[in-house]
């Protein structure tokens, strides 16, 4: 061991001989990076979870033909002028980002015997997936979902009150309509029945549940079978985009009117505003704590790395007498440091994740991952505290009178 | 050896100059034995810590072989520190995490022209001095003698013209003391290296070839 005597010999011997200094001071770094970490990690979840709830309210950005007067979100699209059904490819392909879950409808005022409902054709999300242009240009139904990152699973959407959701139909034949539950009840439709819209017989696959909007006096059909049914060709009457919240105030809206010069967009204010400043206070919140806790942690850290140096003083008075230069002990003691701050971040890492991992479903309800960039914030964080921490102290007994040192007992 | 003319270190205490040195003028002959005494506050470690290149004088010059000391870069003076001048303290600062043989093998850490292999040269000064079998002691589990006989260990670590001692024996009982001041006169007697001792000691005093007395930072004899 002595043969390879060096100075990073010197620092681990005084690492190793105060073993009781340095449980303490690792545990202090380590619990700092941890509670940064197990909060982070949570946190962080939590903002997906919130944002998915949030991006499961629906969509909320309408692309309508630049002629339609608009007195309602939810009955904007009835009886509208149409456009080529070919504008929803020009926003798919567009690949702009933020840009989820398109859904092409038209719609027109029908009777079924003799009761007023509003038909709609839709685009069950399967097809758009599977649409030929799309798959030459690389896009898949995955892509459009890179932005919001909304789930596709449908467990996911359990959690929201079906109410709430303006639904999404994964998949729907050209012969079946889903049915709004007024329309239902009036009709007297159940699931598995019959009806007939414009003399053509569809089967009922799905009756829809209360929403509380006009889409309760809606029958869904295959976009193609209303188009083909009420002879318009291929158009549409508007497209229902789901965007992703901060996608809509990066400016979003402007984008899509750049790609489709002649129609006319609009958001639903309520939801947009609540998915921006709902994300907005997520973010400030989780910046507020990581601030206190770096700078909790920081005085901390410095503390004991303060206490560390004064505990030395003597012995940089006497590293100064053989020959030491000032440069030398700052390497010496901040090498240390940094020792210290890359294994307290390494363990304080593992312990915040496994804590989060352990906490987070039985306290949140949330299931939490590892976050492997989070190491990287870790070991940068914990060394730069444990560096400024000890700078000070350090810098402060190397410029210390050496008479004054050595004579201290 | 040195050659010290006007040396002065003044202090600033609660915005008042204390004259720790006031205007010394001495010679020290290289291989001689010179101690330095005076009473508590006298200026005694100042002179040896601004002969040791640690204290920059306020005014004065302080030559070292015809050469002004402190006109030296830090890293000129650190290394004049580290081979010149080896430091024996009163109250023995060794390190306390490092063994009686990595203490003496810190300095040699500083010295690439060292040509005897370091933890050799180690071993070899420790059992100069009796201690070869207390070589992987820690300070801790050493007598106070033995650790003052380290602190010399170490001071001869670069194989230095000097040593500076600044009151060796003040820590020791008469025994040890009579047994580090035996040892300081044969550094200065067999090998031929300049010793310089700050002391209170009337018994030390004896075994210098030259003695200086300071008193509040002068030189009185």
């Amino acid at each position: 061991m002595n043969s390879k005597f060096s100075f990073t010999t010197v620092i681990w011997r005084e690492i190793w001989q105060r073993k009781s200094r340095l449980i303490s001071g690792l545990l202090t770094i380590t619990l700092g990076i941890a509670v940064i970490i197990g909060i982070e990690s949570v946190t962080s979840v939590s903002k997906e979870v919130v944002k998915k709830k949030l991006d499961l309210l629906g969509a909320n950005i309408l692309v309508l033909p630049q002629a339609t007067s608009v007195d309602d979100y939810y009955s904007a699209d009835i009886d509208a002028p149409t456009f080529p059904e070919e504008y929803v490819e020009r926003i798919a392909t567009s690949m702009l980002p933020g840009v989820d879950n398109l859904s092409p409808k038209l719609s027109r005022r029908i009777k079924v015997s003799g009761y007023p409902i509003v038909l709609t054709g839709i685009m069950p999300s399967n097809e758009l997936a599977s649409k030929p242009i799309w798959q030459a240009s690389g896009l898949m139904a995955a892509d459009l979902k890179l932005a919001c990152a909304t789930s596709s699973n449908p467990s996911d959407t359990t959690r929201l009150d079906p109410s709430l959701k303006r639904a999404t139909i994964d998949s729907l034949a050209a012969t079946d309509v889903w049915v709004g539950s007024m329309v239902a009840e009036r009709l007297k439709l159940a699931t598995g029945g019959g009806v007939t819209l414009e003399g053509k017989k569809f089967k009922v696959a799905h009756v829809l549940p209360e929403t509380g909007t006009v889409d309760d006096n809606r029958i869904f059909a295959h976009l193609h079978s209303v188009q083909q049914l009420l002879g318009t060709g291929s158009q549409t009457s508007a497209i229902e985009i789901m965007g992703c919240c901060s996608a809509i105030s990066d400016g979003l809206l402007g984008k899509l009117r750049n790609i489709l010069p002649d129609t006319r967009i609009i958001t639903i204010n309520s939801i947009v505003n609540t998915q921006i400043e709902t994300n907005k206070l997520m973010s400030k919140v989780s910046l507020i704590l990581l601030v206190i806790i770096v700078v909790v942690g920081s005085i901390a850290i410095g503390n004991y790395m303060w206490a560390n140096v004064e505990e030395r003083r003597k012995e940089i008075g006497t590293l100064i007498t053989i020959g030491f230069t000032r440069g030398r002990i700052y390497r010496l003691f901040l090498t240390k440091s940094l020792i210290l701050g890359l294994v307290g971040g390494t363990l304080g890492y593992v312990l915040g994740t496994l804590a989060a991992m352990v906490l987070g479903p039985q306290l949140a309800g949330l299931t939490i991952s590892p976050i492997p960039i989070y190491l990287l914030w870790s070991l940068i964080v914990a060394s730069t505290i444990a560096l400024v921490g000890s700078w000070y102290p350090v810098y402060r007994a190397a410029r210390l009178d050496p008479a004054l040192i050595m004579q201290e007992t | 050896m040195f050659t010290l003319e006007n040396l002065t270190k003044i202090y600033q205490h609660r915005g008042e100059e204390v004259h720790a040195l006031d205007k010394i003028t001495m010679e020290i002959v290289q291989g001689s034995f010179v101690v330095v005494t005076g009473g508590s506050g006298s200026g005694k470690t100042t002179l040896l810590l601004t002969l040791g290149g640690i204290i920059h004088p306020t005014s004065g010059s302080l030559r070292v072989k015809g050469a002004s000391l402190y006109d030296y870069s830090s890293n000129q003076l650190a290394a004049y520190r580290n081979r010149t001048v080896g430091f024996v303290l009163q109250t023995f600062n060794l390190v306390p995490y490092l063994t009686a043989l990595e203490n003496v093998m810190i300095p040699m850490l500083l010295n690439r022209d060292l040509e005897e292999e370091p933890q050799n040269r180690a071993a070899n000064l420790l059992d100069q001095l009796g201690l070869s079998s207390r070589q992987h002691f820690l300070p801790r589990e050493l007598s106070i003698g033995q650790q003052q006989r380290v602190a010399i260990a170490r001071a001869l670590a670069n194989d230095p013209d000097v040593i500076l001692a600044d009151e060796p024996t003040g820590n020791l009982d008469p025994k040890l003391s009579l047994e580090i001041l035996r040892i300081l006169k044969d550094l200065n007697q067999k090998e031929s290296r300049t010793i310089i001792m700050v002391t209170h000691s009337p018994a030390a005093v004896e075994f210098g070839t030259k003695t200086f007395r300071l008193d509040q930072g002068r030189l009185v004899a």
